[in-house]
């Protein structure tokens, strides 16, 4: 399959990332991807009917690979989060279909006891808000205490030298003398600091980063996304960055997947995006970025309002507000085509959703 | 550039701002309250605006920006320092004269879901500002002011009896934008105005802000954090630490070739999502967090986290001029600069 395509080798040293993206082998089994995301759907019931907010997802990440999801608000990016997590919020939500295999389990199969064991031990979490996802009232110690409590069942001392140590880790200074802080006595950094070593303390094979920087002003903003990116690599994990933040995604992701009203609508190296979009959307993403160059003139603007997920427009959901839209696109749902170049070679990893994506990329 | 520095220089700034203070006494006690401190959100800080030009604010949130702008509308009262608006200090101002200048000076807020009365019809948000000043317009023609001015802003005036709720991010700040607009004022100050705002929207809206800036020679002060947007809008651009102004110039002067370490940290550190780019330019990762403002650091307060501090940064502290070695010079470093250490240094901007 096209989207398993991309897989990351094992690295050595000093290496960009962009070096090692290559074909992985799919038939001899013996590259299963830490995460496979199949045709997974997600839908809400509401008062004025059902909102579908993932509507065949497909998606995978190995060990070590950072895979972007990059989208608006409502493109379902964190619903399919949330959806892998089994912390969907249900109802209203509700897993329509689809499979989502961890280490080639289907976890959506599996019991909520089961589920709860996985998460924190094998694959993690990491919100926005670190303010309104750390408890006020227990020192952060306590809380990054607990994780060794709860799932390795250690003693109050242990765990607590354990949160001393995981703090130091995440580079926050002073570690001994702040163990026994509440979350409110920590600056914004530091709060994602905490919310990170939370997440990694029990060394997860994936991790789920949710808009993990968005709250966090620049200068801090590229401090956490270094520390993130490090402790991936020395732990080899596979990262799902969640992020509407074309900027952050360049800096550290390995390959996109771009989401629109619940679908993905390009999937490619990162590299290669931001060179040839071969969707309209990312074009248009890409186009409404100031440049310097265009100073003094109108901005490209994509034109209209994201679909309400109640009402998405028939054939193509961007079909209303793409500049290149023909009658197929407002009577056909495009499909993921695997993305060539003129003469026929198959680019690795990419893929468009769009009826014209041959005009898009070579047009 | 140099075209458009000579037209400043020769135009009369609408509003001028001298040495700004702003404090937040910090009090002990619940009966007999003292002052024990203050939290030194703005701490002198000067700059002017000039007819029909945008000025922009950057810097990291607890710089003092927001509180810049709520003291420029007197919204909160000035500790010390002056702005004067035509010749007239507002910060002295109250009641009628307060009221006749807060007509010219109008503010668009950051999140345009919580800025709007929910319980309150689009056309009741924007013909409200009529009430406090019926001058403007006579009763009878206020619904069809109001109306007009949702044509402005690309709405449909049909929509005037509608609420906010009933409207998406964008259009809901296209509300904001139209409320500020309704008194014709000449100065419009944006606190992130759209920050708050989907990708593909943002564009929108800073179009629509550009167009009516021309329709009605508008002044902007446009306070944001997103350093590529403010380029895109700003003719000029200040850039602000820990309650004071730390460089000022106009947009190429700061980002092409910005004098203060903190403004090219800022610039190094903004995601470029182009992966070519971030490989190929130099990133300074500051160290630590920004100090609080109820406890600044001596001198420079910069010099906590910069790379250049020398002893004289922590016992004098720098002003914001020219500095010494560019003074005459015919350089783009030559824009205010509030270092001992000025120096060029090229990074990749935005």
């Amino acid at each position: 399959m096209l989207r398993d395509n991309i897989s990351k080798q094992d690295e050595g040293g000093g290496v960009t990332t962009s070096e090692i993206l290559s074909v992985a082998e799919t038939g001899g089994g013996s590259a299963v991807p830490l995460l496979e995301v199949d045709n997974l759907q997600v839908e809400f019931k509401t008062r004025d009917g059902v909102a579908k907010a993932v509507n065949g997802v497909s998606y995978s990440v190995s060990a070590g690979e950072t895979l972007a999801v990059l989208g608006e608000s409502g493109s379902g990016k964190s619903v399919t989060a949330q959806a892998i997590m089994g912390i969907l919020d249900s109802p209203p939500g509700r897993v329509a279909g689809g499979e989502v295999r961890f280490h080639g389990r289907d976890i959506l199969k599996m019991s909520d006891e089961e589920r709860r064991k996985l998460r924190g031990d094998k694959m993690a979490m990491i919100f926005q808000d670190a303010l309104s996802s750390l408890n006020p009232v227990y020192s952060v110690g306590d809380q990054l205490g607990e994780m060794f409590r709860v799932h390795r069942g250690m003693s109050k001392k242990d765990s607590k030298a354990k949160a001393i140590e995981l703090m130091d880790r995440v580079k926050i200074p002073a570690a001994k003398a702040r163990v026994g802080d509440y979350p409110h006595q920590f600056s914004g950094g530091m709060r994602q600091r905490i919310m990170i070593a939370m997440a990694l303390a029990l060394e997860p094979d994936l991790i789920i980063a949710d808009e993990p920087t968005t709250a966090l002003d620049v200068t801090v903003q590229a401090q956490v996304m270094d520390l993130l990116a490090e402790l991936q690599r020395e732990m080899n994990m596979g990262l799902i960055l969640i992020t509407h933040d074309l900027g952050v995604v360049a800096d550290v992701a390995d390959k996109i997947a771009v989401m629109y009203a619940g679908r993905i609508v390009e999937t490619a190296p990162v590299h290669e995006i931001y060179k040839r979009p071969s969707h309209p959307y990312t074009r248009g993403l890409l186009d409404s970025i100031p440049r310097l160059d265009q100073k003094g003139q109108e901005l490209y603007a994509i034109k209209g309002l994201p679909p309400n997920l109640l009402r998405i427009p028939a054939g193509c959901a961007f079909s209303p507000r793409c500049p290149k839209a023909q009658d197929i696109c407002r009577t056909e749902i495009p499909a993921l085509h695997p993305v060539t170049e003129l003469d026929g070679t198959e680019l690795p990893g990419r893929g468009s959703a769009c009826h014209f994506w041959k005009d898009q990329i070579h047009g | 550039m140099a075209e458009l520095s000579k037209t400043t220089t020769e135009r009369e700034p609408i509003l001028q701002v001298r040495n700004l203070v702003k404090h937040f006494p910090l009090t002990q006690g619940i009966l007999f309250k003292k002052q024990v401190g203050a939290v030194k959100a703005v701490d002198g800080v000067s700059f002017d605006l000039y007819q029909g030009e945008t000025l922009g604010i950057v810097g990291e949130s607890g710089c003092g920006k927001s509180t810049v702008a709520k003291l420029l509308m007197n919204l909160e009262r000035a500790t010390a320092g002056e702005v004067f608006y035509k010749g007239q200090d507002i910060t002295k101002l109250s009641g009628r004269a307060l009221k006749a200048v807060r007509r010219n000076i109008q503010m668009v807020f950051q999140d345009p879901y919580t800025s709007l009365n929910p319980r309150m019809t689009v056309g009741d948000i924007i013909g409200e500002t009529f009430e406090i000043h019926p001058e403007v317009a006579p009763k009878g023609d206020r619904r069809r002011k109001v109306q007009e001015l949702l044509d402005v802003v690309g709405l449909n005036p049909e929509y005037i009896n509608r609420y906010p709720h009933q409207f998406s991010g964008g259009q809901r700040q296209r509300i904001g934008i139209a409320r500020g607009l309704a008194l014709n004022p000449e100065i419009i100050i944006c606190d992130e105005p759209v920050s708050a705002l989907d990708v593909s929207v943002q564009a929108q809206v800073i179009n629509l802000m550009e167009k009516l800036q021309d329709e009605f020679n508008l002044s902007y002060i446009f306070i944001a954090h997103d350093l590529s947007i403010v380029r895109h809008i700003s003719d000029r651009v200040g850039v602000m630490y820990l309650g004071k102004m730390a460089e000022i110039g106009t947009d190429a002067q700061i980002y092409d070739h910005p004098t203060h370490p903190y403004t090219q940290a800022l610039l190094s550190a903004v995601p470029v999502p182009d992966p070519e780019v971030r490989e190929s330019r130099e990133r300074i990762i500051l160290t630590g967090d920004v100090p609080s403002p109820a406890n600044p650091p001596s001198g420079c307060r910069f010099r906590t986290r910069c790379w250049k501090a020398q002893d004289k940064c922590s016992t004098e502290e720098p002003l914001l001029a020219i500095p010494e070695r560019f003074k005459g010079v015919d350089t783009p470093a030559a824009h205010e600069s509030a270092c001992h250490f000025a120096e060029e240094k090229a990074i990749l901007a935005v």
